[in-house]
């Protein structure tokens, strides 16, 4: 696991209980979860979806499956675990997870310090 | 090895049938096929013939296309009769030219029987077989009043509707005491007879007609034995039918002393290189004028060419269910206690209007026969005693009495032995069944789909699925209706229960009612749910995280991750300056435009956060939300109707923006489609549509649950002549019992084919409110209509709300980097490949 460093993407009044929003960081577009009463409360995978092919995830369903949580995503419907980024229906296919927590009233990512901004460009 | 020549001539229902059965087996592949038919038409389903009237088209009515018969290297010949068979060179003539053969089956079928009256050769004296006939008969009808029937047969009385449905005072006249002599007896003849006077049509038994000469008042005058004469404008003949033998005649072949073909039981003629079936075919010294006898012979003679030798046709059974005029006629086996010793048990209520009879083995213990007018209830139950020779219960009177408390014994399908056939049409018995579903088939669609059993006439479709649910059940499937691992009910189970007890949201229905958080399954289906019983904006912070993403930023999601926009333009009709707007908005932004299926302006390529900006501008310009994100109602397409046409009957323009603006806001499982036509030419494919509209001359016909997609369906004729509100108030009505009862995502066309019942089921409840649930049906719609809101004009007056068309919510001005771009046709489109890898 390479270092990471902290980024500010947000403060707590743009998410949206049970659903997802959208953040530019360095390491790509990422897509923030918050699911009030859950442990934890907030979850981060990759924005992209590798089977859809676009910037998409953040706004799909959220939900859970067999007990684990998932994101559905919006284009053809595949699940993406929020806690490993794991495709559940394609084995060979994953999305980055990153550390998400509230600082105060800023929502902060924990973003890789190799991240060059624009490398996902 | 050359290939062998097959022609068969005739391409009518049996015809069909032979092909179809013959076809895809190996003896096909020694053959070139060749088919030959009178008619420029392919062969159509002649038992619905009267639905012509009502609507249908042959296309409709078609049983194949010609594209089926190609490809399956059939070389179909229409419009082109064959003259003569000369057997000693073994080639057919036709006025087109000559073709040798090795094999020739003939399915000529019959001729309608024309009694020898004198003049009954002149003009608007006619017949009903074909859709020519059928024509010639609209166009004799075509201003006039009046119209007979000489028949009062099961035929007879179909072309009676006929007449009917054209508009026409109906008149039939039978020579026997009573209608459907064959079929029925005193008691049950004399009710079918007080039933069809009731509905409008006048029955006049126990009538020779004489002669046939110009009216007084109308064109013809019938005079009859007894001195007394009727007055009509046209006359159907409809008094049965005559085998068509002439070619077989004039070649030679052996046939009955009163006509028709004579076959053995393998269908062989008296030349073993010619084959006879159908309606032409005399067996036994029987002709069948039933289609499902000759689909019998179709199948024997296709099973005898693959040198089956067990294959053999051992006659038929004729027993006939209908509905004649909205009225249930049914007879079984031996109706007329033919056999010696046979008892009767008959039960004539004539306070009700139903009558039954069942004729029982001397010894009490069969069914030889049964006779039901005005309930066809027991008719399943009866038939399966009958044929299968099933001991009769105790008290066999219960079969047929009114139901009672504790009821008659059903006859459950676990009473019906293997051999019990369950769909005649296509020759299906039970244990057809069980070994398709010990095949793997597990519910009741893959059933039909292996066998094919209820996609004939659709007569045993209830028989069918009890056979089906009892087999699955006995196998230990449970069939599941639950609709995801999260609620343990269907969805028509979550609408009551929301309904019921006013459960206004997602959290706490599933707190309530189901486990977990949810998925992408069932929080959309109780967001429409809760969108159909409450009507709240679909925005509302509640309902956000249940919708999928088209109904969050309402509009619909592209493959590269843009959406496109669809405004609202009732009835497809639009002013210039609106048009300019969309022009403007389009070029503004470099959107992608294209004309919908559904007469709208599809603008395509807008990225999340431009959302609100083009709404509200396409709000200002007067346009609102079209919903094309939404289960919801979509487009009502219209011709131009009256106000332009030259054919148009009634307003469809009018009448499309009306109904479009009524439904415009309804949430419902599956998306809706609308259309109005102002004539029955159909220029708006309202027949394709789940709500179709057709202007009569005296008002509106409404079609229902038809759609296209992957699995197009016609819609079916529900209602006619529908004033204004009428037509509004039943298609209230129809809708909202549709969104109340659906499963999830279930087109209405899919609802129908399960609803038990079905159509006649779906009228019962909706045209006569058997339920009585047409009062709240049509209230619910009202307080729909009443509380619509355009969603997009609520979003982007509300700040809070527009928040959420961020495309990332810390770098407003990034855009996707994802999204390429290329120009095709001097538009913009998403380039093909996406070169950009993400990690």
């Amino acid at each position: 696991m390479s270092e990471t460093k902290w980024m500010q993407v947000g403060k707590r009044e743009d998410l949206i209980p049970e659903s997802g929003i959208a953040v530019w960081t360095p390491d790509g577009p990422v897509a923030v979860f918050y699911l009030p009463g859950e442990k934890p409360e907030l979850y981060a995978i990759g924005h992209y979806c590798p089977l859809g092919k676009a910037n998409v995830l953040a706004r799909g369903i959220v939900g859970d499956l067999k007990g684990e949580l998932v994101v559905a995503s919006p284009l053809y419907k595949q699940h993406y675990s929020l806690t490993s980024g794991q495709c559940q229906e394609d084995e060979a296919v994953k999305v980055p997870v990153y550390d998400v927590r509230l600082n105060g009233e800023m929502l902060e990512l924990a973003v890789p310090v190799t991240a060059k901004e624009g490398c996902a460009a | 090895m050359a290939k062998k020549t097959l022609i068969v001539i005739g391409n009518g229902m049996v015809g069909h049938h032979f092909l179809e059965q013959f076809a895809d087996t190996p003896a096909a592949a020694d053959y070139d096929i060749h088919v030959f038919g009178e008619e420029p038409l392919i062969a159509y389903d002649r038992v619905h013939l009267s639905e012509y009237f009502g609507g249908s088209t042959h296309t409709d009515l078609a049983l194949g296309t010609a594209e089926d018969y190609a490809a399956k290297n059939l070389h179909l010949h229409l419009d082109e009769q064959v003259t003569a068979i000369d057997r000693d060179l073994r080639r057919v003539h036709t006025p087109k030219g000559e073709y040798e053969y090795d094999a020739v089956v003939l399915a000529t079928g019959s001729y309608p029987f024309v009694p020898p009256i004198e003049g009954n050769d002149q003009e608007h004296c006619l017949v009903y077989r074909t859709l020519a006939d059928l024509d010639s008969i609209r166009a004799s009808a075509e201003g006039v009043k009046t119209g007979v029937v000489v028949g009062g047969g099961l035929l007879g009385l179909e072309a009676a509707n006929a007449l009917k449905s054209l508009g026409l005072e109906a008149h039939v006249v039978e020579f026997a005491p009573r209608l459907m002599p064959v079929q029925l007896d005193a008691d049950g003849g004399a009710l079918l007879k007080r039933k069809i006077e009731e509905l409008g049509v006048k029955v006049h038994t126990e009538k020779a007609t004489k002669a046939i000469v110009p009216g007084e008042e109308a064109r013809l005058r019938m005079n009859f034995a007894d001195d007394s004469h009727l007055e009509t404008d046209l006359i159907v003949f409809s008094a049965g039918i005559r085998p068509q033998d002439t070619l077989a005649r004039a070649s030679g072949l052996e046939i009955g002393e009163r006509g028709g073909i004579i076959i053995d039981d393998q269908c062989t003629t008296s030349d073993p290189q010619i084959f006879a079936i159908g309606e032409c075919a005399l067996w036994d010294n029987r002709i069948f004028g039933l289609v499902a006898p000759g689909y019998t012979m179709a199948r024997t003679l296709a099973a005898r060419l693959n040198q089956d030798s067990e294959a053999s046709f051992a006659g038929a059974d004729m027993s006939t269910k209908l509905k004649l005029l909205g009225v249930d006629v049914g007879s079984i086996g031996d109706a007329h206690a033919s056999t010696p010793g046979a008892r009767n048990i008959r039960f004539n209520d004539e306070q009700a209007g139903t009558y039954g009879r069942l004729v029982i083995s001397e010894d009490g213990k069969k069914l030889l026969g049964a006779i039901l007018v005005g309930d066809n209830g027991p008719y399943d139950t009866l038939l399966q005693y009958a044929l299968n020779g099933i001991d009769l219960p105790k008290h066999p009177e219960t079969l047929i009495l009114p139901e009672s408390e504790g009821g008659a014994p059903a006859l459950g399908p676990d009473a019906l032995p293997e051999t019990a056939s369950i769909c005649s049409c296509h020759n299906v018995s039970k244990g057809d069944i069980c070994n398709a579903i010990d095949a793997g088939c597990s519910d009741l669609g893959a059933v039909k789909g292996e066998t094919k059993a209820s996609t004939g006439c659709g007569g045993c479709a209830a028989l069918l699925k009890s056979v089906v649910d009892v087999e699955l059940g006995k196998r230990g499937v449970e069939v599941s209706k639950d609709i995801c691992e999260h609620f343990p009910y269907s969805r028509q189970e979550l609408f009551h229960l929301v309904k019921v007890n006013g459960i206004r949201t997602f959290h706490s229905l599933i707190e309530q009612h189901g486990k977990g958080r949810g998925c992408d399954i069932c929080k959309p289906a109780v967001a429409s749910i809760l969108a159909t019983c409450w009507n709240e904006h679909i925005m509302a912070k509640e309902h956000v995280p249940l919708q999928d993403t088209n109904d969050t930023f309402m509009a619909n999601m592209q493959k590269n991750g843009t959406y496109s926009i669809v405004p609202r333009i009732p009835g497809g009709e639009i002013t210039p300056e609106k048009l300019i707007v969309l022009g403007e908005v389009a070029k503004e932004y470099n959107l992608y435009t294209k004309i919908t299926g559904g007469q709208r302006v599809d603008l395509f390529g807008a990225t999340l956060s431009e959302l609100p900006e083009i709404w509200e501008k396409l709000i200002a310009a007067g346009f609102e939300t079209g919903h094309a994100y939404g289960k919801s109602v979509r487009t009502v397409k219209s011709c131009v109707g009256s106000t332009w046409c030259r054919y148009g009957v009634q307003d469809s323009v009018g009448m499309a923006i009306r109904l479009e603006e009524r439904y415009k806001g309804l949430r419902s499982p599956h998306k809706l489609k609308f259309a109005v036509s102002g004539c029955t030419r159909e220029c708006a494919e309202a027949q394709s549509k789940d709500i179709g509209v057709i202007a009569t001359e005296n008002g509106w016909n409404l079609y229902v649950c038809g759609n296209g997609g992957m699995r197009p369906r016609h819609a079916d004729l529900f209602a006619t002549d529908l004033s204004d509100e009428e037509l509004v108030s039943t298609i209230d009505r129809v809708l909202m019992f549709y969104v109340r009862t659906a499963d999830r995502l279930q087109r209405t066309s899919v609802w129908l084919e399960n609803l038990d019942g079905g159509l006649d089921y779906l009228k019962e409840v909706i045209l006569e409110d058997s339920l009585g649930l047409g009062e709240e049906l049509e209230a619910h719609m009202q307080d729909i209509v009443g509380t619509y809101q355009c969603e997009w004009k609520t979003t982007v007056e509300d700040p809070e709300k527009r928040k959420r068309f961020r495309e990332f919510v810390n770098a407003p001005e990034k855009k996707d980097p994802v999204q390429h771009w290329t120009t095709e046709r001097d538009q913009r489109r998403p380039a093909n490949e996406i070169k950009v890898e993400m990690v």
